[in-house]
């Protein structure tokens, strides 16, 4: 390009900037005149409809415009909603969510188009988003969205450097490339870390140096089994001098059951797991053998793709076992009501909506359900795909309003010859003879699918075959049109989506967040992956390797960038304050489950104790009474069990969809009244007051305090160290070991001088009592909740 | 990918982290200053950057008293005589033009009209028809904005409840108050933005049942929550410190956590840790705060009278209208009070006594109160439940006896204070009471209208989750300007 012409281009540009900026200083300023108190109306209300950013400056622009990493998150966050697929709300029959669509010319004037590459003074695009005319620019007023002056800029660079238009990232089948070629190669223990390492020279970061022993056992074991060490694992890891010593821990955590707990707690999310029916009286149900059969499925190492198939279409395998039939109680998870006068199909459509949008967001990463009432927004995918898609559920024997204490249909027996014979995995008390568990059925074969105008349940529309977005993968002739086909499609090779969505999740697990930040979208609206090559290395490697979960696991928690510090130096919060380049490990609040776990592990109360009925620890009286109908039978009243259901490990307490149990909910679980794959992590005040006085960590406290009290051939010093050890997997400082010994001396004091005031519970000697209100001390601590 | 990787490569880091980035750094250094209201729009860093209000609100919080169960607007509100005249007739196909019933009534073979056993009266100078059964209310229409035309899509009780609470009839999304929550953010830091009491009525007291996720803050985040407030010894759960321990020995373990918390930070320089610190901090003024603000025994004698004698007996409707009004004075945001018991089905007129009968007083006298508070001027007080009822009988009519199944076409709703006309009734019912004839107001209208008189556009306050932008009032809703002062 001749020099003259780019900077008569550029005065150009200059122009499209300057002239709506002065306008909006203008408007401020005779606003600012009339009340400058509130901020005018036409004022953008929120910044998420719009990235701008006064820190970006026209200098700022990358050298080369992407068109997946910096212009279609414009255009589909701002564009779409009316020049997008959903072809019911497209506007002048523009859209930019096809290459086709985005350079034809207009349908109102066969001489212009949206976008002329390398002109951007010929593309209309350029013209409507730089307009200052209200009646003209884009997007319009009355969308509530703006382009920021970046965003304009982006646009109009990537035009002007020629328009390249590329294919959505996720919907292109991975590929495996060679680990990159880096200077650190010592710092690297596997693959990952060559991917990672990469990426940190690039930036001229160093990776940080490697966690404490203490700090890493601590962390690996939550990871794989969420439970802390014990002193002994701590100082058996410490004492191992071995080159393998940390392989020896993994090996030995991978094959213990604590591991299947672990994860199957983070699988009952993704599944909506409850154990209660979830709509109105909300009653009893009995899904927890499936729950048994997860745990047991994570510990027998059972491939993933089995796991999903099973899950997915067990019964549909040829000579299905029973074992395959209780898989698919996944796909029943959903809530069911029992609302007498409820119309019945209003809620059955419910049911077969939740499986469909359950299935696509825990196994494609997509957002399908969108696609729901119209053309999907934002993803290629049709109204008409969506219920092609929703037709694989929609062949289920079943009521849309069940009766009170009815075990809905389709449910099989399991008898206890039948768990001896072949479902030992489920852990019958002795007490149950029999359990009904609901399973998936096509036992409505002939049931027809509909499209269903805007979803309305007494709409039907056009009929539809069964059949799978094609954007992502044709789905075979050969394959069977039922839920077994569909898993099938699922791991076909050529399906982009599903081994990406599963490494991502298990990195998530470990790392706290995806490599696509967004774990339950991989569409256009999605966060793009922070290291794609890793992502599809993962994917394949995955794939490759059978599909074994712990082998992915274990090259995770091996990794070198596993095994950094969560030290956070000034400089990396300065630069990558969101880790994102992973140049530290990311300190991440424990789970509700593991914060609970913990306390009961740390203080020796933990029954360890697999599967069978879901228990129900303390809860403060009254909760459930208080919301009550009086229709619930068992879910009525709480009635907290005494014993051993006190102590089991939280993935087991009872969950009543109505009202979950408070205390989960306020360290951030979600409801299980639908799928969720990733979990809030909020810090708020409610917290601290669960962690200070709920009655489960006040006796965990004075259990602990009794315990250490026990030996009374230690130390003061070597008992405030145990405690302190037993919480937080490692040895105080010399300082917090003083400071917490004259805490002890002082609530001693306290307790001697002041009896009147501090009244004596439990604890009877002033000693049991200063380290009750130790171990509660040590229990509030940050790293107690912590995972660093 | 292999470009998208080399694309990544040849991007300077700041721009990088931007564009992938989660903003997880940024919302934790946020939310050291003021826990509660550290994720809403008026913190002072305001890391979400809704600019919010969007215009100069008329009310400053809400007291909103949901009335659960589904009152009868016929058997309160909306005076019919021509049911009465017409009692025991069939009610016409004209008239319900095919109108979806529930699956209670839907198998009746007849519907038999029925007028209210309560005899109605027009009182204050607005003229405003209201039962006797309420007597109180009656004495305070002049203050009181009446909607008669309220309706709603929903027709059975746990579909219409989360309609009304989220704007969605299917779990999962945000309550009001957590919206509000977020958008308007916390008056006082030291109770939670979005409080929730609940009570029990005497007139179908086991019927239906609430869930907590009416308060529930879907995809926002859980500093959103609405906090139940409760009767008994623990206000707030866990509020307590255990049995024995005095608040010294409170603060010095707090002061001890804080000290080993902030050698954590010096180490680990993770700010995270020093939001965890406020919390704390905010925790331990919440067990004053909380415990204050519940201490109805230093009402004066006459106030007590006023709200009834319920109001000293703790968790009924009459102690939390108190509690409510002592919540406004503390400038808590958005009040939530849940009133079960209004689902009269069979029965009614003898339910219906009751169940009005616990809350008459206490509502009249909770108004007046801000009023003669000088609070009502910016607190919206809103009255109503999911939907309304039949104008004709389920099961059978006797003389003395009827029911009302559900009705979403039309029912009554009331309001007072923050920007709404006094002594003003908006919209009309057919003769019948069962279509509107005039100015229908959408249960999405009616949220829209309460967000506009917080400042709000509800077409402009979204929040985005799964890559689309919800809001409360979903795709539709329009502010009903005539209601405004």
């Amino acid at each position: 390009m001749a020099k003259g012409k780019k900077n008569s281009n550029r005065f150009i540009l200059a122009l499209y900037f300057l002239v709506p900026f002065i306008i909006v200083l203008l408007i401020k300023y005779s606003l600012s005149i009339s009340d400058s108190s509130y901020q005018p109306i036409g004022d953008s209300s929120s910044t998420e409809n719009s990235n701008s950013d006064s820190s970006d400056k026209i200098g700022n622009l990358p050298d080369t415009i992407d068109y997946i990493f910096d212009v279609k998150p414009i255009l589909s966050d701002r564009c779409y909603l009316c020049h997008g697929p959903d072809e019911g709300t497209r506007e002048a029959g523009l859209r930019f969510d096809t290459k086709e669509g985005a350079f034809k010319a207009l349908a109102s004037d066969l001489n212009k188009h949206a976008i002329v590459p390398g002109k951007p003074e010929e593309s209309r695009l350029v013209y409507k988003i730089t307009n200052e005319d209200l009646q003209q620019v884009m997007p319009p007023p009355s969308s509530n969205l703006t382009l920021s002056e970046y965003e304009k800029q982006v646009l109009i660079k990537w035009i002007e450097q020629g328009a390249e238009w590329k294919t959505h990232w996720s919907f292109i089948p991975p590929q495996k490339k060679a680990e990159p070629k880096i200077v650190n190669k010592d710092w690297a223990t596997n693959s990952v870390d060559y991917f990672i390492a990469k990426r940190l020279e690039q930036e001229s970061l160093n990776p940080s140096e490697e966690a404490s022993k203490e700090q890493l056992i601590r962390r690996v074991y939550f990871d794989l089994t969420g439970l802390p060490p014990t002193i002994e694992d701590i100082d058996e890891f410490i004492n191992d001098k071995d080159a393998n010593a940390y392989e020896k821990v993994i090996d030995k955590l991978l094959a213990s059951s604590a591991y299947g707990e672990r994860m199957a707690a983070i699988w009952l999310d993704v599944s909506r797991y409850a154990d209660t029916h979830g709509y109105q009286d909300d009653l009893e149900r009995f899904m927890w053998p499936w729950r048994d059969w997860v745990i047991s499925a994570f510990n027998r190492n059972i491939s993933y793709d089995e796991f999903v198939k099973w899950q997915l279409a067990g019964d549909l395998l040829p000579n299905a076992t029973p074992e395959q039939i209780v898989a698919t109680a996944f796909n029943r998870n959903h809530k069911i009501t029992q609302e007498g006068g409820v119309i019945d199909e209003e809620y059955r459509v419910e049911y077969v909506m939740d499986r469909a949008n359950t299935t696509s967001k825990a196994l494609m990463g997509l957002t399908m359900e969108c696609a729901r009432c119209h053309d999907h927004k934002y993803d290629p995918i049709s109204q008409k795909e969506f219920y092609s898609f929703y037709a694989f559920f929609n062949k289920v024997g079943e009521k849309g309003r069940i009766d009170y204490g009815e075990i809905p249909e389709p449910n099989i027996k399991i008898t206890k010859k039948e768990i001896e014979e072949t479902l030992s995995f489920i852990n019958l008390p002795d007490s149950i003879k029999e359990v009904k568990l609901m399973v998936m059925k096509d036992n409505a074969p002939d049931r027809k699918t509909y499209t269903l105008r805007r979803g309305q349940y007494d709409a039907p529309d056009e009929e539809v075959t069964l059949s799978t977005p094609k954007v992502i993968l044709k789905y075979a002739d050969s394959l069977p049109k039922n839920r077994l086909g569909l898993a099938n499609w699922l791991f076909d090779k050529d399906n982009s989506l599903t081994a990406r969505v599963a490494v991502n999740r298990m990195w998530q697990d470990i790392f706290g967040v995806g490599i696509v930040s967004t774990s339950e979208d991989f569409g256009n609206q999605g966060a793009l992956p922070t290291h794609p090559e890793l992502l599809d290395w993962l994917a394949v490697t995955f794939r490759e390797e059978g599909w074994d979960m712990k082998k992915m696991y274990k090259r995770l928690v091996m990794s070198s960038t596993y095994k950094q510090t969560s030290k956070i130096s000034p400089k990396l919060l300065e630069l990558d304050p969101d880790n994102i380049l992973l140049a530290r490990y990311s300190r991440s609040k424990l789970t509700a489950e593991m914060i609970r776990d913990n306390a009961l592990a740390a203080s020796g109360l933990l029954v360890n104790k697999i599967g069978g009925p879901s228990v129900k620890p303390y809860q403060p009286p009254g909760l459930w009474a208080e919301t009550t109908g009086g229709g619930g039978g068992s879910t009525a009243k709480y009635i907290p069990d005494t014993g051993e259901g006190l102590y089991r490990r939280s993935l087991y307490t009872f969950w009543k969809r109505t009202v979950p149990p408070p205390t989960m909910m306020t360290f951030d679980a979600p409801t299980r009244d639908f799928c969720e794959v990733k979990r809030q992590k909020t810090s708020t005040p409610l917290q601290a007051l669960v962690m200070l006085n709920d009655p489960q960590l006040i006796e965990a406290a004075e259990h602990l305090a009794k315990n250490v009290l026990e030996d009374s051939t230690i130390s003061r010093d070597e008992q405030v160290k145990l405690i302190f050890r037993k919480i937080t997997s490692r040895f105080p400082t010399e300082e917090e070991l003083n400071g917490l010994v004259q805490y002890v001396e002082t609530v001693e004091n306290d307790f001697e001088t002041n009896a009147e005031g501090v009244v004596k519970t439990k604890s009877t000697s002033k000693t049991e009592y200063a380290y009750t209100l130790l171990s509660s001390l040590i229990f509030n601590l940050d790293e107690a909740i912590i995972k660093g | 990918m292999e470009e998208l990787s080399k694309h990544f490569l040849n991007n300077n880091r700041r721009h990088f982290l931007k564009k992938v980035g989660l903003g997880i750094g940024g919302l934790a250094a946020a939310s050291l200053l003021d826990p509660f209201s550290s994720l809403g729009a008026n913190s002072n860093l305001n890391p979400t950057g809704l600019n919010l209000p969007h215009f100069a609100p008329k009310a400053k919080r809400v007291i909103y008293l949901f009335q659960s169960g589904g009152p009868s607007q016929l058997d309160l509100f909306d005076y019919k005589p021509l049911l009465n005249k017409m009692r025991g007739q069939d009610l016409p196909d004209s008239v319900r033009k095919g109108q979806r019933l529930t699956g209670m009534t839907s198998g009746q073979e007849s519907f038999p009209l029925v007028g209210s056993n309560f005899k109605f009266d027009q009182y204050g100078e607005s003229r405003a028809w209201v039962s006797s059964i309420m007597p109180y209310t009656a004495k305070v229409v002049d203050e009181l904005c009446f909607i008669k035309s309220m309706h709603t899509e929903a027709i059975n009780h746990d579909p219409a409840i989360t309609f009304f609470q989220t704007g969605s009839q299917q779990p999962g999304r945000p309550s009001i108050g957590s919206w509000m929550s977020y958008g308007l953010g916390s008056l006082n830091e030291n109770l939670p933005t979005f409080s929730v009491l609940l009570s029990r009525g005497t007139g179908r007291p086991f019927s239906q049942p609430l869930y907590s996720r009416l308060w529930g803050n879907g995809f926002l985040s859980s500093l959103h929550q609405g906090v139940q407030f409760r009767s008994g010894k623990d206000p707030v759960l866990f509020l307590k410190d255990p049995d024995g321990m005095t608040r010294m020995q409170r603060r010095e373990m707090l002061d001890h956590i804080s000290e080993l918390n902030q050698k954590q930070e010096a180490e680990f320089g993770d700010p995270e840790i020093n939001s965890r610190i406020a919390q704390y901090e905010m925790a331990y003024r919440m067990q004053t705060s909380v415990p204050d603000t519940m201490n109805v025994e230093e009402e004066p004698e006459h106030i007590i009278q006023m709200y009834g004698v319920d109001a000293m007996i703790p968790g009924t409707y009459a102690a939390n209208c108190l509690l409510a009004r002592r919540m406004a004075e503390r400038d808590v945001r958005f009040i939530q009070l849940y009133h079960m018991g209004w689902d009269q089905h069979f029965d009614l007129p003898s339910q219906i006594e009751k169940q009005a009968k616990d809350i008459d007083q206490a509502t009249a006298a909770l108004i007046m109160d801000l009023k003669q508070r000088g609070l009502l001027e910016d607190t919206l007080v809103v009255w109503g439940g999911e939907f309304g009822r039949t104008n004709y009988s389920q099961g059978t009519l006797t003389d003395t006896n009827y029911g009302r199944d559900h009705h979403p076409k039309c029912f009554t709703m009331f309001m007072a204070g923050g920007g709404v006309k006094p002594g003003f009734t908006y919209g009309e019912t057919d003769d019948f009471g069962y279509n509107i004839a005039k100015d229908p107001m959408h249960v999405h209208d009616l949220q829209a209208t309460i967000m506009h008189l917080m400042g709000v556009d509800h077409t402009k306050f979204t929040h985005k989750h799964q890559g689309r932008r919800f809001r409360l009032t979903d795709v539709s809703g329009h502010v009903v300007n005539d209601i405004l002062s």
